[in-house]
């Protein structure tokens, strides 16, 4: 007894001095200008790798995976899994308490996606670049317009800059190209895809000869999503339903009906995923690079990849999938060191040519790109050799995002979900519309429902 | 004098069960006790998380969110609930009454008995997420399960999850491959307590094996079966994990029959109440569900225990 309590006393000793030395270090803080701890919040070790390898100064924290320091400011690296909304509950929760939360405690950066950009982008929980003493059109000149477009709220600010472009085409199988259009060349299969009406009738030619165009009901969902002319939710908070998702659900309805996909879902472990594979019968994916490096697999026996026979073309029309965006949260204490990795990272032409090279990314930088582009030497192995570079940097171009808002991610995982069963046939159009307004009613108590209609 | 000094240690024991007790309490009433109450408080508010001004709406209601729970086919997901639940239940219940009685009987004299009852058991150790995915990889047109289907004659196209009879049935059967162990050893645990003399008198009566079970084992097993029925019947009214892992969150596929029809097949109540916190972490809605969830539980575990409790009488 007597020892577990001196063994007690030692601990609240401790525990005294340690706290005494901490506040000594928070005082520090305070007298200075900026913070000693730099808290970025993420859901994954991506931006963590590339900061570790290519931002000047950075050294590891041997003990700690978690940490790190650049200079004398620690950095520490709050990783939450994104499974099931995870992340951001735990970034709502300390942005929420940033104005409260101690200098050692507030979040500095944060990394957001495209999905859900805009519930970060608009409310004043994130900074405005130029704010933070960012020449935008000046420094951050090379960059895509599209990646600014994601991340500028509807005053015009930019709130957020991404060290990566996410371009995609259409992904299509050399071999069936030949067997059924006769060539597998890039410029004559674009012709045969060149917009949706041809994308039909190609499609119409693969069932034919026994092939699907498309392996899923959504794989083509991206491409029309990218390029409506309306928001998902307007200014009155009504549900609208854009004329290009309408195009999607009548080109789905016509596919499904004619055997012209395979009516497997994204990421179904069915005929999506054996579409892969050279026993596969789909012709064509739609993807960006990172979707060929890690998510066809490529590297399998037996997979297309694996044989050379993928090729890449820009497709019906321009679109992207993907990106991480860094942003600085409103109320940080390291402002000039938020700043400089914000330009280190994203906009400094010599640290994105080294992240192509080391991380194979698309990287954020027009000129840096196009010359990678022009480059014979590189070539894609899984493309039999082609040079993946040009035909994104192309489609990069053609992409313009004007419309978005906080509810995307919401109502377009759920309006999939319920257009799948009117595909099947499970439900009317009218009864698949229905279930779709009780889906976002449940997920958005905000948003009104009531205008959706054809 | 010998009396008081007894009585005076019994009360001193007394105290030291209250002081026992003080730990359960505490934590139900600070993990039980206080969410309970903050749920039927939230419940007359729209509470939740604004996508737009990054900001908790808190607003007093009143019964709003409840006259909505109407609009909305909560009875149907009630329904759907209680379908897959009886789907389970009854197969379940019936399966494990036979593995009791044959495991409990000691004439049959079942070789490794301990072995079986380990191994029936096991399937509720592996959670019930790893058991869904299983299953759905299993039975997902690229798994093995649907090979041997092929192999008699089902179509390489058809998805069992696409269809809303097979869709539930899976649902059912997984829950019943988890609980019927579990199920069989609380019944074994009622019969081996059942006094042997009495099955020994029937027998001398010359009573079969069937009258003995009908007329000595299930009269006497009564309250271990109601027991099993109400805690099987909350558990159900509850189900979330499979149904959730084996449609991916949606539900689907959707439903064509006399009832609403906006309404999932497979979407449970608790399925309703994730989303209802997923995106908006929207407490009002989800508490007025929570509310009504209650009452429901309370007034079925109600009524079948009155129902079997008059028998009993």
């Amino acid at each position: 007894m007597k020892k577990a309590a001196k063994v007690l006393s030692l601990v609240l000793v401790l525990a005294m001095v340690v706290g005494c030395f901490a506040a000594c270090g928070s005082k520090d803080a305070e007298g200075g200008k900026q913070g000693k701890v730099l808290n970025i919040y993420c859901w994954n070790e991506e931006f963590k790798q590339r900061l570790e390898a290519l931002y000047p100064g950075y050294t590891k924290d041997e003990k700690d995976a978690n940490k790190g320091k650049i200079g004398d400011v620690t950095v520490v690296w709050n990783i939450t899994a994104n499974e099931g909304m995870a992340y951001q509950n735990k970034l709502d929760e300390a942005l929420k308490n940033q104005k409260d939360a101690k200098a050692d405690d507030k979040v500095d950066l944060f990394l957001i996606e495209a999905d859900y950009a805009l519930k970060y982008v608009e409310p004043n929980v994130s900074m405005s670049l130029k704010d933070l003493g960012i020449n935008v059109s000046k420094d951050l000149a090379n960059q895509y317009k599209y990646t600014q477009d994601i991340v500028t709220d509807s005053k015009g600010n930019l709130k957020g800059a991404s060290w990566q472009g996410c371009p995609a085409g259409l992904i299509y199988r050399t071999d069936i190209a030949e067997e059924v259009l006769g060539t597998s060349d890039v410029d004559k299969v674009q012709e045969a895809v060149k917009d949706w009406a041809s994308f039909e009738a190609t499609a119409a030619k693969m069932q034919e000869k026994g092939y699907a165009m498309v392996a899923g009901f959504d794989d083509s969902y991206r491409v029309f999503s990218n390029n409506v002319t309306s928001a998902w939710v307007d200014a009155d908070k009504n549900v609208v339903v854009d004329k290009r998702i309408w195009d999607w659900v009548d080109q789905t309805k016509k596919f499904t009906d004619n055997n012209y996909n395979l009516k497997d879902s994204l990421w179904g472990e069915g005929p999506w995923k054996e579409g892969f594979f050279l026993t596969g019968k789909t012709f064509c994916y739609f993807g960006p690079a990172w979707f060929i490096d890690f998510c066809m697999n490529c590297t399998e026996p037996g997979s297309v990849g694996e044989a050379g026979k993928w090729h890449i073309t820009v497709g019906p029309e321009g679109f992207f999938w993907g990106g991480t965006w860094v942003c600085a949260a409103t109320g940080t204490d390291n402002s000039e060191l938020v700043k400089d990795i914000i330009l280190k990272m994203t906009a400094d032409t010599d640290t994105l040519v080294k992240l192509a090279e080391k991380f194979s990314d698309f990287v954020n930088d027009k000129p840096a790109m196009e010359k990678l582009a022009a480059d014979s030497k590189i070539g894609n192995k899984y493309l039999g050799g082609q040079n993946l570079y040009g035909v994104l940097a192309e489609g990069a171009n053609k992409i313009s995002i004007k419309y978005a808002s906080a509810y995307d991610q919401g109502c377009n995982e759920n309006f999939q979900a319920c257009m799948k069963e009117y595909f099947l046939g499970n439900a009317t159009f009218e009864e698949a519309l229905e279930a779709f307004k009780q889906k976002i009613k449940t997920a958005y108590p905000d948003v009104k429902v009531d205008k959706i209609a054809r | 004098m010998n009396e008081t000094v007894k009585k005076h240690s019994k009360l001193g024991r007394d105290k030291w069960g209250y002081i026992f007790l003080i730990p359960f309490f505490v934590v139900f009433l600070v993990f039980s006790f206080y969410p309970l109450i903050q749920t039927i408080y939230f419940s007359f508010f729209d509470h939740y998380f604004s996508q737009t001004d990054f900001d908790y709406v808190n607003e007093y209601v009143g019964l709003k969110n409840y006259k909505e729970l109407f609009s909305a086919g909560t009875a149907r997901l009630f329904f759907n609930t209680m379908i897959l639940w009886v789907m389970g239940f009854v197969p379940q219940i019936l399966v494990s009454l036979l593995l009791a009685s044959w495991f409990a009987n000691n004439r049959l004299r079942i070789r490794a008995a301990g072995f079986f009852k380990a191994v029936i058991y096991l399937p509720n150790l592996i959670m019930a997420i790893a058991f869904g995915m299983m299953f759905f990889t299993m039975f997902s047109r690229s798994g093995p399960v649907h090979q041997i289907f092929e192999y008699f004659g089902m179509s390489k196209d058809y998805d069992l999850f696409f269809h809303i009879a097979p869709t539930r049935s899976l649902i059912a059967f997984i829950n019943f491959i988890m609980w019927f162990g579990n199920t069989t050893i609380l019944l074994m645990a009622g019969i081996m307590g059942i006094n042997e003399s009495l099955f020994e008198a029937a027998e001398v009566d010359g009573a079969s094996q069937f009258q003995v079970f009908r007329k000595i084992t299930l009269p006497i097993l009564k309250p271990i079966l109601v027991y099993v029925l109400i805690t099987s019947l909350i558990g159900g009214i509850q189900m979330y994990d499979v149904p959730e892992v084996v449609t991916k969150g949606s539900g689907m596929p959707m439903n064509k029959d006399i009832f609403s029809t906006n309404v999932p097949a497979a979407e449970t109540v608790i399925m309703r109440l994730a989303q209802y916190i997923s995106k908006s972490k929207n407490y009002g809605a989800a508490g007025a569900l929570s509310v009504m969830l209650l009452f429901i539980t309370g007034i079925l575990s109600f009524v079948v225990y009155k129902f079997m409790a008059k028998d009993e009488e």
